[in-house]
């Protein structure tokens, strides 16, 4: 309990942080940060959504770019052909991506465990391919977007605060939905599912069409956030959809502590912040990256609260 | 469908490979009645007990509820039938708490777990009769902790609880006093003795005091072949079972 | 096209050798000591880098391939004992996670020491040519030599396991580790050598990959999928699963490379054809997964015991 409560603080604590962060950026003529804090938010979104599958539905998806790839390049074709309005983009980002997860989810979640988990990835590279392949829209070389999401007397998504402000406000509304949904009927459903499969069908309770239900909406509000990214680079390449893209989205969630929806909002700024600093610090930061993120699971899988309170209690 | 339940098998085998472990199985279980099933260890009490909950399916013969074929319907939909299942090991969702777990059954008996939105413990339609099922079992003042840091006897009758929340027609009970203490044991047998004549059930039980107490008949499984079936004092008389069976056990 | 046909099942069998050497290592790694290696292709990719750099330096094929295959083997060795060796009673997913930091590791550490640039990997003389198997089609002596060196290693594989005591072990830990540990073998040591035999394997594969393909940072995690999509059809653990499977893919993925666009333009427009026959190409060892778990779940050789 003492763990939960100061969890739920530290989150509170990190989303004020985040509302006034444009300010204080601005204050100091920085507007570079806001971009990066931008993609924090948004893989933020992808890594909760992450959670629902992994943390309440105990399906290992490694194949969730391809939802951030979905979502970015309906964004990206439909200005292709010259269409800008932002409620069609962000419309079909949503359905196409629960599209994509519903045949996704339909092959691949009566499986479990390791077979789960490269099926997701193998589904996940499909993608990837199919998208290197098809040459129209720019094939391996990506997508340049002739402009962001118009939504009319709304205004567009140019502006990097106001798109800042708009993830923001996803991202609380996201944080918001999904923890109703997890101690919902169905959430509790899903969760009983991944906590005692053969008592839920003792009590008449079909697992597929839970797990697939919500593989869908964890796909679809992916898809979101790759509509909300497309917007933020203005281009889109096979790359964001690429399986290790999926394991960074994976080792986000799993930072934060799977299974605390919020949690993810702490494994992405976690994430993020050190791609950028190591970044800063050498061109090859992957070299660092890549042990820091083997030390991390072999000894904070838990998440970083799970390490942060270890450590607590160590030193007490 | 309302009423009680009655239910039958006709010459169930079910073999793995060479080994036979139902062998022409025909059970003949009464509307109401507490029918128990004796027979000693690895005599396929359970295999038995998992087929008639269409978890594992019999290589031939049928199964029926009231009169129709169940043979393959699949386990989710038999629960919705009215068969409700209590596990030798118990099984029950550890990391939620008692009133969690009972709720779980209460709303999948109802069928409404598509509703996205409001608590499912918000729900009085819900955790009033969870509630009252875990006063039943003995857990009304335990309905708030966590499931995993329960006394064994209280996870014994919390898996109890879980079937009985999907208020079942039939109830199939594996073993439901396994490991607990003489207390505890006597208060699930009076709790059975009670919810006798409301629903039908299957007992497995190894309490042969509880069983002969309770049942108003017995099946002797012996090698996954039934060799009596009777009132408890026709089997008390039945020389076969005494060889087979009991003569092993103290009765 | 009787020809051509006969040239592209030979191609896809070259291909299929090379996955089978790379999944072999996987999923008896899987089988053993349960875990599920996301760095194997990592060492593919060493394996090519080594060798190529050995022959720029010293001239000599040979030297190329004994060092490279040495190498990934000591690589293998290391990291396994530095990190795998922790990761065994993990879950599956501590293990994919932890392994992909290996892999990003490797893969900027090649960028590092070689640059981000593909690298150039010479074709040894002597298999430069050509042979016509069948009158009137050459076909690549270099893309035979996989094959033969490929099966050569394969069928090693096979006596190793089948007739040695290092084998009886392996197959008494595939399907029984308390028998192992009845046994009183030093488990640890064992699963360094199979492990290491894992490594040099994929390290065989990358070295003779490297005149065919651009050596380059990450080109093992796409033969990684690949051969992740092996094991799952042959069914995790199984050895025979992975040779066949190896095999099909290989196969399948070199006709749908060919032969689907002429079939294609056959049927629907020649724009459509140019178009859709690359996507569905690329697609379609996928779409044979998909296939092949609707109806066998485990894949089609599933191991007996587990």
């Amino acid at each position: 309990m003492f763990f939960r409560s100061q969890h739920s603080k530290a989150i509170l604590v990190v989303l004020l942080a985040l509302a006034v962060a444009p300010v204080i950026a601005h204050l100091f003529d920085d507007v570079f940060y806001v971009g990066l804090l931008t993609r924090v938010l948004i893989f933020a979104i992808a890594a909760v959504s992450l959670d629902l599958i992994v943390g309440y539905g105990g399906m290992l998806s490694l194949g969730h770019a391809v939802y951030i790839g979905v979502g970015a390049y309906s964004v990206g074709i439909l200005s292709f052909y010259g269409i800008d309005n932002g409620f069609i983009h962000f419309a079909t980002a949503v359905a196409a991506s629960a599209l994509m997860a519903l045949l996704i989810g339909a092959s691949s979640v009566r499986t479990s465990g390791i077979h789960f988990i490269m099926i997701s990835l193998a589904f996940g590279q499909m993608f990837y391919y199919l998208a290197v392949s098809v040459n129209t829209f720019g094939g391996d070389d990506g997508l340049r977007i002739g402009g962001s999401s118009d939504f009319g007397p709304f205004g567009d998504l140019s502006d990097p605060v106001a798109l800042y402000y708009v993830c923001f406000v996803v991202l609380v509304l996201v944080l918001f939905a999904l923890h109703q949904l997890v101690q919902s009927p169905f959430g509790m459903t899903l969760r009983g599912i991944r906590s005692n499969e053969p008592r839920m069908v003792s009590i008449g309770v079909s697992p597929f069409r839970y797990r697939l239900t919500g593989f869908v909406i964890s796909g679809m509000i992916c898809g979101v956030a790759g509509a909300l990214l497309a917007n933020q680079n203005l281009f889109i390449s096979p790359a964001s959809m690429h399986w290790s893209r999926s394991g960074e989205i994976m080792i986000m969630t799993i930072l934060g502590g799977m299974g605390s929806l919020s949690g993810g909002v702490l494994g992405a700024a976690v994430y993020v912040g050190l791609e950028y600093f190591l970044s800063r610090l050498t061109e090859h930061w992957q070299v660092i990256m890549g042990p820091i993120i083997v030390v991390l699971i072999l000894y904070a899988n838990r998440g970083v609260f799970g390490m942060l309170s270890a450590l607590k209690r160590a030193g007490k | 469908m309302s009423g009680l339940a009655s239910l039958a098998t006709e010459n169930l085998f079910l073999r793995f490979g060479g080994l036979v472990a139902t062998n022409n199985v025909s059970l003949d279980v009464r509307a109401g009645e507490l029918h128990a099933i004796i027979g000693p260890n690895g005599a396929g009490k359970t295999t038995l007990i998992s087929q008639l909950a269409g978890n594992l399916r019999p290589t031939s013969g049928c199964i029926r509820l009231n009169g129709e074929d169940v043979t393959t319907v699949p386990a989710y939909e038999r629960a919705r039938l009215g068969f409700g299942r209590s596990f030798q090991i118990t099984s029950i969702f550890r990391e939620f708490t008692p009133l969690q777990n009972v709720a779980l059954a209460v709303q999948a008996q109802r069928g409404n777990e598509f509703r996205f939105w409001k608590p499912v413990l918000d729900d009085v339609s819900v955790t009033v009769p969870a509630l009252e099922i875990l006063d039943r079992v003995g857990l009304g003042k335990r309905a708030n902790v966590l499931a995993s840091d329960l006394a064994h006897g209280e996870k014994r009758s919390l898996e109890l609880a879980i079937a009985l929340a999907t208020q079942p027609k039939l109830l199939l009970l594996d073993e439901p006093t396994a490991g607990m203490g003489p207390d505890e044991s006597v208060f699930i047998v009076e709790l059975l003795r009670k919810l006798k004549g409301s629903v039908t059930m299957v007992l497995v039980e190894h309490d042969m005091d509880a069983v002969f107490s309770l049942a108003d008949r017995i099946s002797v499984l012996v090698y996954g072949e039934i060799v009596a079936t009777g009132t408890p004092a026709e089997i008390r008389a039945n020389a076969a079972v005494q060889s087979a069976y009991l003569g092993e056990d103290e009765v | 096209m009787a020809l051509l046909f006969f040239e592209q099942i030979l191609n896809g069998v070259q291909f299929g050798v090379m996955l089978f050497l790379i999944a072999a290592g996987l999923t008896l790694v899987f089988g053993i000591m349960n875990l599920i290696n996301i760095a194997h292709g990592v060492l593919y990719m060493i394996g090519a880098y080594i060798c190529a750099s050995v022959i720029q330096i010293t001239g000599s094929f040979w030297q190329g391939v004994v060092i490279a295959i040495l190498g990934t083997l000591v690589i293998g060795i290391f990291v396994e004992v530095l990190v795998f060796r922790r990761l065994y009673h993990r879950t599956h997913l501590d293990q994919v996670l932890a392994t992909f930091g290996v892999t990003m590791f490797f893969n900027e550490l090649v960028r590092m020491i070689w640059g981000p640039t593909a690298i150039y990997a010479p074709m040894p003389e002597f298999l430069s040519g050509f042979v016509e198997i069948i009158p009137g089609s050459p076909f690549p002596v270099y893309r035979l030599a996989i094959i033969a060196a490929g099966l050569c290693a394969g069928a090693a594989l096979y006596v190793v396991i089948t007739y040695t005591r290092l084998g009886m072990l392996i197959r008494a830990g595939a399907s029984n580790r308390a028998m192992i540990d009845a046994l009183g073998v030093n488990i640890k040591l064992l699963y360094t050598v199979v492990f290491g035999i894992g490594a040099a394997l994929a390290g065989f594969a990358g070295l003779m990959a490297g005149p065919l393909l651009t050596v380059e940072s990450g080109m093992g995690n796409d033969m990684l999928i690949l051969a992740l999509v092996v094991i799952t059809i042959g069914g995790v653990g199984s050895i025979r699963g992975a040779l066949f499977a190896s095999l099909l893919i290989g196969v399948i993925d070199a006709m749908g490379r060919s032969f689907l666009r002429p079939l294609l333009s056959t049927i629907t427009p020649q724009t459509f054809a140019d178009t859709a026959a690359p996507a569905i190409a690329s697609m379609l060892i996928y779409l044979t997964m998909a296939l092949v778990l609707i109806f066998r779940p485990q894949g089609l050789f599933p191991p007996v015991v587990r």
